[in-house]
């Protein structure tokens, strides 16, 4: 049996899929910064996969962009996490709700 | 064939990770089951023939990142139970599962219309680290320095806001020094 493209762009929508329901339901921040991963990485699957059926290297250049991206979100998210588990001693979403309109 | 049973292997292997990742109450098996996906999306890199996003993959992925994790559970308290919000089942999976399938749409809308070309096309008898060196320092010279430039922004930012009282450590006061800085904190944040 042949794997094709389709094959690939469905794995990503699961996966895709799963991290979303992560970020619905997680409270603690940590926690929430996993399934973001899991977002980047789903879509990172869909992109080599349309790179590599394609013959294209666009595809890979931007999946090497996401990776920088999601390296750099990681620091600064742990960064002010620290800051603010220091402040308030705790990181659950609820503690953050100090803009309630 | 070999392809099939490897893609069908991986696939499972990642999806099931991945679930355990967003579904445990535990911090430590989320984050060990996170890294063991990431380890297993780099294989379907190898597949596709993306040895070199495979590699890079398994790098900042399953190094740093997890690293990074691994010290920011170690700062929080993450050994107790996590709670989780508990709203209408149907409703969470019912948009996940909707905002997945557009994402997809959005990628094969343009597969589909059968109007793609290959604008960096694969070089004959090259590597796949050679090719991707070709077009990275070529076609995308400009988004690769600024890249480089926001990883700088981000150490920055990762050093100043984490490393701000850095200097004092609560393992070498005694009680009374520490019971005195937590007072004065207490009054700065009121």
């Amino acid at each position: 049996m042949e794997i094709g493209l389709n094959h690939y762009l469905v794995l990503s929508t699961i996966l895709f899929a799963i991290g979303l329901i992560g970020v619905m339901r997680r409270k603690n921040l940590l926690l929430l910064f996993f399934a973001t991963e899991i977002l980047l990485n789903s879509v990172n699957i869909a992109f080599a996969a349309i790179s590599h059926y394609y013959g294209d290297l666009t595809g890979q250049m931007f999946a090497f962009f996401v990776i920088a991206i999601a390296a750099s979100e990681v620091a600064v998210g742990l960064g002010l996490l620290i800051v603010w588990h220091k402040r308030h001693g705790t990181i659950d979403l609820d503690t953050m709700s100090t803009m309630r309109g | 064939m070999f392809e099939a049973i490897a893609f069908y292997l991986f696939a499972f292997l990642t999806i099931a990770m991945f679930f355990i990742a967003v579904t445990t109450s535990q911090a430590l098996y989320a984050l060990t089951s996170l890294a063991a996906g990431m380890i297993f999306i780099s294989a379907f890199f190898f597949i596709l023939g993306a040895d070199f996003l495979g590699a890079v993959q398994i790098v900042v992925y399953s190094g740093a990142v997890m690293a990074l994790y691994a010290f920011g559970m170690m700062f929080f308290d993450t050994t107790r139970d996590v709670k989780e919000k508990n709203g209408n089942k149907y409703i969470v999976v019912g948009l996940s599962v909707v905002s997945a399938i557009l994402v997809v749409a959005i990628f094969s809308a343009p597969l589909v219309s059968e109007n793609i070309t290959a604008l960096y096309p694969m070089v004959e008898g090259a590597g796949n680290t050679q090719e991707v060196g070709l077009v990275l320092f070529t076609k995308y010279l400009v988004p690769f320095e600024v890249a480089a430039v926001m990883l700088l922004v981000a150490m920055i930012a990762g050093i100043v806001l984490a490393g701000k009282d850095m200097d004092l450590s609560l393992t070498l006061l005694d009680d009374n020094e520490i019971e005195e800085i937590k007072n004065k904190q207490m009054k700065k944040v009121l």
